[in-house]
Parts: structure tokens; C-alpha cells; sequence
């Protein structure tokens, strides 16, 4: 019965309320949650669902920031043709780059998904006439709402908005489209056979699974989606900078991630939500964010291994079965 | 059927299979016997195209298919199973075999419908020939060893396979599991009008259904014929007997 | 045409900074090459070897023998926090997935730089060159400082003393065969848990000497220990992970690409170190010297 309730719906109707019952500081917060999300979320694409474990996927991150900030900022390109832009690039790129790392296995993949990352951060730091080089692209423009607030004339609850508003359920809406996509692209055939390299590539080898292949549109679609996010946050974040693509961000999304739980789908974007509202309380406390991250990481490697999530899940079936036997 | 001719793997210094040459007929039992090291597994391994050989061609009814890779082997009708453990051991019994049908009916790539309302019924039928109906739901990692080797066969069935291979089915098993395991295999050979070709070290199973086979000592062909003939061999009583001492 | 005294001056601070390199990749090699385990955390050992070494400077006084003292005590330190990591913690995760034994490090990273922070605050901290080793020479035109060249004679001398160990005596010999074969190796009766300990320690140790060694020219600062882990990263993966000769050849080849490379594309040195180790691991992945894992 637990399960039959649409979580997934309700969460996303209290999303949209926030704005409206919430300060702008909850907003704001809100729209960070949404968009490392879906970044976490794409990266569990490979993780959680293909077994392949990638150190370096804020490169796509990165690319797409950077594509829709050079396209919107310097070209002046709508956020309409530059956001889309963003997930393409990133696309291109994960075939390029992912074309390669497939190739490998295990620690090798790791590190050659490192390495091209921090290729993407060496570009996006020196290359100073398109990227803006060590100081980035400050001031991304917002995208344009006037016709939103035109249709607010005659939609109701549409009008009256701030931009910073606007633009959160803007985010919200394409991260909400974006997660749709990913949620059926897992329980797909497709995702089924990314499940199976995952338990055994040899055996998948052996039932007509050209594992390669299948890898490299994985890693793909994985870049895509963390593509669209980078897109969302460059303009979210008010500015673009080279950091975005650095190993550490690979390592704070992998860490969110595997906090929420790598074997449940809406799994990492819980751990998006823990890990941001822990910092943001924290961080209030005390400088040493780090440390507590690191702590609670431990924690979790040591007691929890399957996550928040996964913890949770279990603990549902433990409980359904239990109600089911009584 | 299938017919492997001057098949040859070294590694480094040391061959693993030099030089070895069958056939098997459409619709025959064939094995491949030999003392452990013998190198059936690696000579397998060299088939389906796991390995690559360093010399001879395997050809696949009339089609040679040396090197070839193992997920384009697979839909040419060539089944396999493998002495290790090789199911998918996080997914459910039901969920492995209906894997292997989504694949094998080209369905893999699709990214719409929903995987788990795919290929039910013939799932179930699967299952149910190969004795695993009632563990259906069970995690396939959890099962006894026994019924791996059933999940085992059941995916490699799924596969719609002329030609089945199976490296060391009885392995790990006591009498009893053995009978009943070969006992499935041959009657499922039967029904589905499969091609045989599997390797074992038990002796009894092995003359009790094979109709051809061939025997493997430090990576040479040293017998093949008939089991009446290969039992009499000189050469093969002195390779079994001197390892059995 | 840059002349010949500065291009040999760039030479042998690319040298330099390799042997540096050296020490510090030496241990996460070895760790690795036993333990399979990528030891994010050993920049942060190589970073608290620095502010150890700093600390026992404060301590000791400026006295003669103090910096030697110094850096000996704090590479003491650095392997006990090692070995205490190791026995304590990470044993327990040999079992799982590698996945979080490589979390694992990245958290100690995080806390391990914080406690630093936390001790040792965040000003930029150094450490005067020890006396007998201040000033510099001149060689072909260049002056050279001489703390440099004796970082250059140690790091060969411990290489070498290094390859003997591993070829030479039964420790050594142990830690090969556990780098091919751990299983078999437990099987024969070697007490495989504290051989890792000890492989554990001994890496640490080299990282926490290169901290506390590179305390006169680099300035100690937080920071410093995700700086130098890509780095290290670089270099084994060039030289082959595992592979005690690769990782001196990668630090040597790391040290001069960037020493050049910053001379001739200074925009593009960076990205030519990991062009570099993204072309290694595409060509051939287990590096220069090192072997195809199982």
C-alpha cells in the first residue's frame, strides 16, 4: 500500500508550493536541490544502473554551463535554443570522450574519465577568450519570463512572480520532465540490458549484448542529462566557472549519489537534498563542512552501504512483509 | 554442425590448445573429456569467441565464425553455458531469463515500453521446462548451486540456440543432482532438437549420452570415436589411469 | 634559442620537482600495487608530513640536527596514522566493492584536511633549508640551488635502496608476489593482513618524508594535498600502476613536460599533463612499465 502512494507527485506538487509558502531563501535552496538532482541522477545512469563507476562526470556538468553561458551571455542566443545546446554538447562530448573510456575496465575507466575531465577543466581555466579563463562568466542573463508574465495576465497563479522565481519553476519543470525521461529510459528494455552488463558482462556478452555499445549510449545519455543540469546551473549560480568541471565536483555528486543510494532510482536525488540541506545548516555552525562530510561519508561506507534510500527501502519491505504476515 | 579445425592458444610459453580438430553432426551429443587442465574450458572459450585463437578456424554450419565476437555468436544460434557461476545475481530468477529474451529478440535497444511486461509467457514456459517454476521470484544469486545451473541452462535455452555448449554442467554436483541434471539436458535436447556439445571430467555422465567424443590431454586431441572405442583407447586409459594414481 | 644554462637550470627543476614526485607516487604505487587500493588520501598524508615536519621545527629549535629530526619524526608520525588508518578501518572494507574503498579515502581526505586546518590554521606556513644546505652553486651558468641537488642525490638513493629492498630481501619479496598473486599468498601462510599493514605503513611513510622534505621550497598551505594527489595520479598512471621503475620513469617524464611545458605553452601545461596521462591510458593503460591487472 505504501507503495501504490504517488511520493514521486506529491513531492512534486510541494516543489511548486515553495515559493509561495517559503522564503527566497528556501528558493533558492529548492532550485539547488532540483538541479543536483538531476546531475546525480544522470550520474547513477552509469553507477547504480551500469555498474560503471566515473570520476570525471562534471566535465559534462561543465560543458554544459559553459554552452549555454558563452551561447546566452556572449551570443545573446534565448535560453530556449542555448539550454537544449547544452545537453548537446555535453552529448557530443561523452561520445567523444566516452568512446575511449569504454574501452576500459574498472580503476582504468575511472582514471581516464578523470583525466578527460580535468582536460575539460584545463580548457575551461586557460582558454581565456571563450571561457573567460580562471575567472569564469559571471552574470549568465537570466531567460527572458515577459511572456510569462503576460500569460499571467489571464492564467491564474502564472503572474507576479520574481525572475529568481520564475526561473525555479522553470527548473523545476525541466528537471521534473528530465527525471520522467530517465525513469523510463531504466525501466526500459534498454535499461534492462544496462542491468544485466552491470550483474555480469560476460554473461550479457553472451546473450546479444554488444556491451561496449550499450556502455557508450549510457555514458551518453548520462552526459546529456548532467549537460542540462550544468545548463540550469550556470544561470542558476548567476555565473560560470571553470571549477564547475574540476574532480572535486565528480566527487561531490558521486558522494550524493551513493548518500541517497545508488540501487533506487529516486535514490541519488534524495542524496542531493540531504547532503544540500546538511551543508546549508552546517556551514552556518561552522567552517569545517569537510569534516563532517567526510564523517558521515565514513559513516555511511562502514554501516549504511546502500544509502539513505536504501536503507529505507529495506526497511519498507522489512515492514510491509511484517504487516502482511500479521 | 559445427566443425573446429587446427584450433591453437598459447599463453606465453605455455599451449593451452594445440592443434585440435572435431566435428559434431546436427542433432548429435557430443563431448569433450580430459583431466583437469586439459584446456576444454580455454578450448571453449576459443568457439564462442571469448578468446582469440592464435591459429585454426571454427566453422558454424557451413559459415566460418573464428573470432567472431560472443554477442554476434549468440543469435547465429549457439547457446553456452559456463563453469563459473555466470547468471545475473542481483536480478530475480525470472528477471535472467527475460533478459536473455528481450535481447535475443531484438528488443535491447529499445528505450520505450517497459522491460519487466516483456516476454512473460515464454519466460514462464522456459522455467518451468527447466524445473525452476516455482523459484521464479527468488534472487538468482541465492539459489543453491544446483539451481544456478538450471537458471544457467534456462537463460542459454532462451537464446533459441541449434547448438548448445555447455562447459562442466555437472560440476560441484553430488550423484544425485548429476542424474537429474544430465536426465534435463538430454530430454531437453530431445524436445527442442538441439546440437550437444558439452565438456565434462565425470566418466559415467559422460558415457552414459554422449555419442561422440573426444578427448583432450594437455591441450592435443588424443582420442575421438564412439565411446565403446574411446573407453578402450590405450592411450586414454593411461592418461586417466596415470592421473587417477 | 634559449641558452644552454637556462635550459639546463628548467632540466634539473624538473628534475627536482620529479624526485619529489617520486617519493611521494613511490608509496601510492606500492599501496596500490599490494593493496589494490587508490589512496586518495595519501596527498594528505604527504601534506600532514609537511605540517608535522613544520611543527617539530617549532619544537625543536633551530638547532643543527633539528630539521633532520624533523622530517624523520614527522614521517614516523604519517606512517603510524597510516598504519592506524589501515588496521582499524580500511581492513574492514577489503571486502566490498572498491567502489567504497576508494570513498573511503576521498572521506579521509576531507577530514584529515580539516583537522589540519583545525591544528594548524590556515596561514601559509615554511620552513628555513636546514644549515649545511642553504646557498646555492654554480653549474654550467645556472645557479643551483643545494637543497635541490640533494634531493635529486636522495631521491636516486632511495630508489635504489628501494629496488634492493624489493628484489633482495624477504620483505621485498613478499610484497612482489602479494602484488601478483594475494590469494595464494595467504594460502602459503603469510600472515597477508599484516603484510598490508605493513605495505600500508611503509607508503605513507614515503609520502609523509616527501611533505616533510619539500617544506623548504614549497610553502605549506591547505591545499596542497589535492594539488599533489593529481599529480601523483599522473605520474603512476604514465609510469604503470604498480610498477616500482614506472613510477620513477613517469616522474621524471611528469617533471619535465611541465618544466618545458610551462617554458614553451605556458597556457597549455596543464592541459598537456592530462593530455598526457589521457593519451597513456588510451594506448596503453597499464603504462609505460606496468602490467595488465587480472
Amino acid at each position: 500500500m505504501i507503495r501504490r502512494v504517488p511520493w514521486a507527485l506529491i513531492v512534486l506538487v510541494a516543489a511548486f508550493l515553495v515559493p509561495a509558502v517559503g522564503s527566497r531563501y528556501y528558493t533558492f535552496l529548492a532550485n539547488d536541490i532540483v538541479i543536483w538532482a538531476l546531475f546525480a541522477t544522470s550520474l547513477n545512469l552509469l553507477v547504480g544502473y551500469t555498474g560503471l563507476v566515473s570520476f570525471g562526470h562534471a566535465a559534462y556538468f561543465g560543458i554544459g554551463a559553459y554552452t549555454t553561458g558563452v551561447l546566452m551571455k556572449k551570443i545573446g542566443v534565448p535560453f530556449l535554443l542555448a539550454f537544449p545546446a547544452a545537453g548537446l554538447f555535453a552529448a557530443l562530448a561523452a561520445l567523444v570522450f566516452g568512446s575511449f573510456c569504454v574501452r576500459l575496465t574498472r580503476i582504468y575507466f575511472a582514471m581516464l574519465t578523470l583525466a578527460f575531465a580535468q582536460i575539460v577543466w584545463a580548457i575551461c581555466f586557460k582558454w581565456n577568450e571563450v571561457t573567460g579563463g580562471e575567472q569564469g562568466m559571471p552574470e549568465i542573463p537570466y531567460p527572458d519570463f515577459a511572456w510569462l508574465e503576460a500569460a499571467g495576465q489571464w492564467l491564474p497563479l502564472v503572474g507576479g512572480w520574481r525572475t529568481a522565481e520564475y526561473f525555479y519553476f522553470t527548473s523545476l519543470a525541466i528537471v521534473a520532465a528530465c527525471l520522467w525521461c530517465l525513469r523510463r529510459i531504466v525501466a526500459s528494455p534498454f535499461g534492462r540490458m544496462l542491468t544485466a552488463i552491470r550483474e555480469n558482462p560476460e554473461r550479457a556478452e553472451f546473450i546479444g549484448v554488444n556491451v561496449r555499445r550499450y556502455e557508450l549510449a549510457a555514458f551518453v545519455l548520462a552526459g546529456a542529462f548532467a549537460g542540462l543540469a550544468g545548463g540550469l546551473f550556470g544561470i542558476f549560480n548567476r555565473g560560470v566557472f571553470p571549477d564547475f568541471a574540476y574532480w572535486s565536483k565528480s566527487a561531490e555528486v558521486l558522494i550524493m549519489t551513493l548518500l541517497g543510494g545508488i540501487h533506487t532510482f529516486f535514490g541519488p536525488s534524495v542524496g542531493a537534498a540531504v547532503l544540500i540541506l546538511l551543508n546549508q545548516q552546517i556551514v552556518s555552525y561552522t567552517q569545517y563542512w569537510p569534516l563532517i562530510l567526510g564523517t558521515i561519508l565514513v559513516v555511511l561506507l562502514f554501516a549504511f552501504p546502500g544509502g539513505i534510500a536504501g536503507t529505507l527501502a529495506a526497511a519498507f519491505v522489512r515492514l510491509t512483509r511484517r504487516l502482511a504476515r500479521a | 554442425m559445427l566443425e573446429v579445425s587446427g584450433l591453437a592458444k598459447s599463453f606465453g610459453g605455455f599451449k593451452a590448445v594445440d592443434d585440435v580438430s572435431f566435428d559434431v553432426p546436427r542433432g548429435a551429443i557430443a563431448a569433450i573429456i580430459g583431466p583437469n587442465g586439459a584446456g576444454k574450458t580455454t578450448l571453449f572459450n576459443l568457439v564462442t569467441g571469448h578468446l582469440r585463437a592464435d591459429a585454426g578456424r571454427v566453422v558454424l554450419k557451413g559459415r566460418d565464425v573464428t573470432g567472431i565476437a560472443p554477442h554476434d555468436l549468440c543469435r547465429l544460434g549457439v547457446g553456452r553455458s559456463f563453469q563459473r557461476q555466470n547468471i545475473f545475481p542481483r536480478l530475480s530468477v525470472f528477471e535472467n531469463v527475460q533478459a536473455a529474451f528481450v535481447s535475443h529478440r531484438g528488443r535491447g535497444w529499445s528505450r520505450f515500453g517497459r522491460a519487466d511486461r516483456l516476454y512473460c509467457e515464454e519466460t514462464s514456459a522456459l522455467l518451468h521446462a527447466v524445473g525452476l517454476d516455482e523459484k521464479a521470484g527468488e534472487i538468482a544469486g541465492l539459489l543453491s548451486h544446483g539451481g544456478q545451473k538450471q537458471l544457467e541452462l534456462g537463460i542459454a535455452l532462451a537464446l533459441e540456440p541449434e547448438i548448445l555448449l555447455l562447459d562442466e554442467p555437472t560440476a560441484g554436483m553430488s550423484a544425485g543432482e548429476t542424474r537429474e541434471a544430465i536426465a534435463l539436458i538430454a530430454r531437453l535436447a530431445r524436445e527442442r532438437n538441439l546440437t550437444l556439445l558439452f565438456t565434462e571430467h565425470d566418466m559415467q555422465v559422460v558415457f552414459s549420452i554422449a555419442q561422440r567424443i573426444t578427448v583432450l590431454h594437455q591441450g592435443r586431441v588424443i582420442a575421438a570415436g564412439a565411446p565403446e572405442a574411446v573407453r578402450r583407447d590405450p592411450e586414454v586409459r593411461r592418461v586417466y589411469l596415470g592421473e587417477r594414481n | 634559442m634559449p641558452d644552454l644554462s637556462f635550459v639546463f637550470a628548467q632540466a634539473l627543476s624538473g628534475l627536482t620537482a620529479a624526485m619529489f614526485l617520486f617519493l611521494i607516487a613511490s608509496g601510492l604505487s606500492l599501496i596500490f600495487g599490494v593493496l589494490r587500493v587508490l589512496n586518495f588520501a595519501h596527498g594528505t598524508f604527504y601534506m600532514l608530513g609537511a605540517y608535522a615536519a613544520w611543527q617539530l621545527v617549532q619544537w625543536l629549535g633551530a638547532g643543527g640536527g633539528s630539521f633532520w629530526l624533523a622530517v624523520l619524526g614527522a614521517a614516523a608520525a604519517v606512517a603510524v596514522l597510516g598504519g592506524l588508518v589501515e588496521r582499524f578501518l580500511l581492513r574492514h572494507l577489503y571486502a566490498k566493492d572498491e567502489l567504497y574503498q576508494l570513498l573511503f579515502t576521498y572521506a579521509l581526505v576531507l577530514v584529515l584536511s580539516d583537522v589540519a586546518k583545525i591544528l594548524w590554521g590556515t596561514q601559509q606556513k615554511g620552513v628555513a633549508r636546514p644549515p649545511g644546505l642553504e646557498g646555492a652553486t654554480s653549474l654550467f651558468g645556472a645557479t643551483i640551488p643545494y637543497y635541490n641537488l640533494f634531493i635529486v642525490a636522495l631521491g636516486l638513493a632511495i630508489a635504489v635502496a628501494f629496488w634492493y629492498v624489493l628484489q633482495r630481501t624477504r620483505a621485498g619479496r613478499l610484497i612482489r608476489a602479494a602484488a601478483l598473486d594475494r590469494e595464494t599468498l595467504g594460502a602459503l601462510g603469510v600472515n597477508v593482513g599484516a603484510l598490508y599493514t605493513g605495505v600500508f605503513v611503509l607508503g605513507s611513510f614515503l609520502g609523509g618524508l616527501g611533505g616533510a622534505l619539500v617544506t623548504p621550497v614549497r610553502t605549506i598551505v591547505p591545499g596542497m594535498d589535492t594539488e599533489i594527489i593529481v599529480e601523483a595520479f599522473v605520474v603512476v598512471v604514465i609510469g604503470g600502476l604498480g610498477s616500482f621503475w614506472g613510477t620513477f620513469l613517469g616522474a621524471l617524464i611528469y617533471g619535465q613536460v611541465l618544466a618545458f611545458g610551462i617554458l614553451f605553452f605556458p597556457r597549455f601545461s596543464i592541459f598537456a599533463v592530462f593530455a598526457l596521462m589521457a593519451a597513456v591510458l588510451i594506448i596503453r593503460p597499464w603504462g609505460l612499465l606496468g602490467r595488465p591487472l587480472k
